[in-house]
């Protein structure tokens, strides 16, 4: 077991609890969820009652006042075991309850953030069919109408949105157009029920199966005012904030998955024997895992610390976007060398090592591609200046 | 009703124990040590006869200084209050540790004390009996079932091929075998709210020790797990396996 990594006592229990609760509760069903592509609203009650949902909101909405630390831990441990739990939990708390969170008004707040912090869930809708890493190209519109804004358009990809526990989804429409001639972006807070609003599940997923993924369509779909989110205009800068601490999330699960693929490898490599030997003596083998040990520990020291940033409120922007980009690397060498160690056995649904490597590879595309975190970090060394 | 639970601090099953270099002890680094999992079940009992009863749950450990962990996680799960009766060293001797909870017991006059069956570390089985013999009390070792009246209470009991069940006074000392209950996981609020909450500390009594280790040593590293193929040979060994060393068929 690597170093404690300077966490509290609470910080240790906390994880220790969330890596029974997953190998207790998620592991003997992860499997077969995954098979059938189905949401467990079991599970999810259970994840609920247990604090997950509203992790860093404060008890006075009913939240579990998580230090971002101690968040981080618990999708961790998620992933550990399977990221389609941990998706629904990072998705929700970074992406939907957050938003809501830090820039809702203390009205929306109120209306909303004890029902999601009790067992409902929120997505946040901001990719679209033409735009995803360009989110600047955003075409769902939103235009004044009275005391009511009325959205036209489409949303994909978006976790979270389509289940039956579903409360509405943050949603990013072109409300005019700015001075400089580019697009007005503002987020509005949609309930599912409104008039004009379909949710509809997407399937034959290859990740992530037992998590939802919705499309949003909005035909004359009327909001009330008071739905906006912060400011007419604020949508860019609510999107990008909210980004930034979805990151740290998405870098949570690709440490975790990373952890749950390594356990797994070096398990199997030390019992495997070939040629007389465990196939763990082979230096090549040996290698590999010695290669994944040492991402891991680096992932981990160097995410947490991020998080430390963000719980004293320093900027973390540039080092979100490294955690979230190195994490899932990391997570993609241990996922691609634990099914290598497990030779055909890792090809088989049998055995874990499948999953990991199909659940590992949405870590490099969702929430800002591989190649967007590395934009992000090369402008804010001043690439581009 | 008042009930006192006694916790023992013990390294993980998974850690990998290694001898001190006194060849006494046990060396403490890179161990994770965790509420002894028998006393776990005497918790979670004593939180449930508390949501029936009404009363107070009150946790003890007796042990060094960094024993505050598992008196966290007893809050976290929902003891009212934690007392850490603090020693120098890692208490190894029953007597020392039962004497210094009978002087907390003497204190809080409790209805009922709960134990572990056997505290995972090293494993003297003596808790129970010592206690009871120091507080004139009855008490019943590895108990699975356990219903408590206003003033005495009924336990079941695994005997070997069968189950015995026993009535006995309160105040009563039981110790806790597997099955009794299946213990909380801590709710996520209840850990962050635990971390406000006081651990009360006190220096241990010093008493002396009636046994002492001379010394301790670990077992050659036996194989756990054999895997097989599927090839010929290999189903007759496991056939063999099975019948000869499991006695399983
Ligand atoms: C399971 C799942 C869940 C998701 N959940 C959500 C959600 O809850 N909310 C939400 O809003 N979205 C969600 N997404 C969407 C996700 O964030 C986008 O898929 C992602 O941002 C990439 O956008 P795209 O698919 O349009 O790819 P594109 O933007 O079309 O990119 C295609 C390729 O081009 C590369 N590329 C694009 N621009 C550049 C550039 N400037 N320089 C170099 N390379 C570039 C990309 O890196 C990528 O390799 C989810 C997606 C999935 C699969």
């Amino acid at each position: 077991m690597s170093l404690n990594n300077n966490l509290t006592e609470d910080q240790i229990l906390l994880r220790d609890t969330v890596r029974k609760f997953a190998e207790d509760i998620i592991k003997p069903q992860a499997k077969e969820l995954d098979e059938k592509e189905e949401f467990s609203y079991d599970i999810t009650r259970q994840m609920s009652e247990m604090g997950f949902l509203g992790a860093f909101l404060p008890e006075e909405y009913g939240g579990s006042e998580l230090d971002y630390v101690s968040y981080i831990i618990l999708v961790e441990e998620l992933a550990r075991i399977d990221s389609s739990q941990a998706a629904t939990i990072a998705a929700h708390n970074s992406l939907g309850v957050g938003p809501l969170y830090y820039y809702g008004n203390k009205q929306q707040q109120n209306k909303y953030l004890p029902e999601l912090a009790g067992g409902k869930l929120w997505g946040f809708g901001l990719t679209e069919p033409n735009a995803g890493s360009d989110a600047g190209n955003t075409q769902t519109t939103a235009v004044k109408d009275g005391n009511e804004w009325v959205l036209n358009g489409a949303k994909i990809f978006i976790t979270n949105a389509g289940t039956d526990i579903t409360l509405g989804s943050t949603v990013l429409a072109v409300t005019g157009e700015k001075a400089n001639g580019k697009k007005e972006l503002s987020c509005f807070l949609v309930e599912n029920g409104t008039r004009g609003f379909t949710q509809k599940t997407m399937h034959e997923k290859m990740m992530w199966r037992a998590s939802n993924t919705a499309e949003l369509y909005f035909e004359d779909c009327r909001v009330p005012a008071e739905n906006m989110l912060g400011e007419q205009g604020d949508g860019y800068k609510q999107m990008l904030g909210t980004l930034d601490n979805g990151r740290l999330s998405i870098a949570a699960m690709g440490l975790g998955l990373a952890q749950g693929a390594f356990d797994y490898a070096l398990n199997y490599a030390r019992e495997r024997k070939t040629f007389g030997r465990a196939i763990a003596t082979y230096q090549t083998n040996a290698f590999k895992l010695a290669d994944i040990d040492m991402g891991i520990e680096l992932a981990r020291n160097y995410l947490y610390d991020t998080c430390r940033k963000l719980d004293r409120k320093e900027r973390f922007s540039k080092e979100s976007a490294i955690c979230k980009l190195y994490c899932s690397e990391v997570a993609h060498t241990a996922a691609n060398h634990c099914v290598q160690l497990l030779g055909g056995y890792g090809l088989m649904k049998e055995y874990d090592a499948e999953r990991y490597y199909r659940d590992q590879k949405l870590l490099e595309i969702g929430e800002g591609t591989s190649e967007i975190q590395r934009l992000v970090i090369s402008r804010m060394i001043g690439c581009y200046e | 009703m008042n009930i006192l639970v006694c916790i023992s601090r013990v390294p993980d099953t998974a850690s990998r124990i290694l001898i001190g270099s006194d060849s006494k002890t046990i060396d403490p680094a890179g161990i994770k040590y965790v509420v002894n999992p028998y006393d776990e079940f005497g918790l979670e009992e004593a939180l449930r006869l508390r949501t029936k009863n009404g009363g107070e749950v009150t946790a003890v450990t007796v042990g060094t200084a960094a024993s505050t962990d598992v008196m966290r996680t007893a809050l976290a799960m929902g003891a009212d209050k934690v007392v850490l009766i603090k020693s120098e060293n890692e208490p190894t001797d029953s007597f020392y540790v039962a004497k210094n909870i009978a002087e907390l017991a003497k204190e809080i006059s409790p209805d009922l004390i709960l134990c572990g069956r056997q505290s995972v570390d090293y494993d003297s089985f003596q808790m129970t009996s010592v206690l009871a013999e120091l507080l004139d009390m009855p008490s019943v070792s590895i108990v699975s079932a356990l219903t408590v009246d206003s003033d005495k209470l009924t336990a079941e009991r695994d005997i070997e091929g069968g189950k015995e069940t026993v009535e006995a006074p309160l105040p009563c000392i039981i110790s806790a075998q597997k099955g009794l209950n299946e213990p909380r996981y801590p709710k996520l609020p209840d850990i962050m709210k635990a971390k406000r909450k006081a651990i009360e500390e006190r220096d241990a009594i010093p008493s002396e020790e009636r046994v002492t280790i001379s010394e301790m040593s670990i077992l050659s590293k036996q194989r756990v797990g054999t895997i097989l193929s599927d090839s010929d040979e290999d189903i007759a060994e496991l056939v063999r396996l099975l019948h000869e060393d499991a006695k399983v068929i």
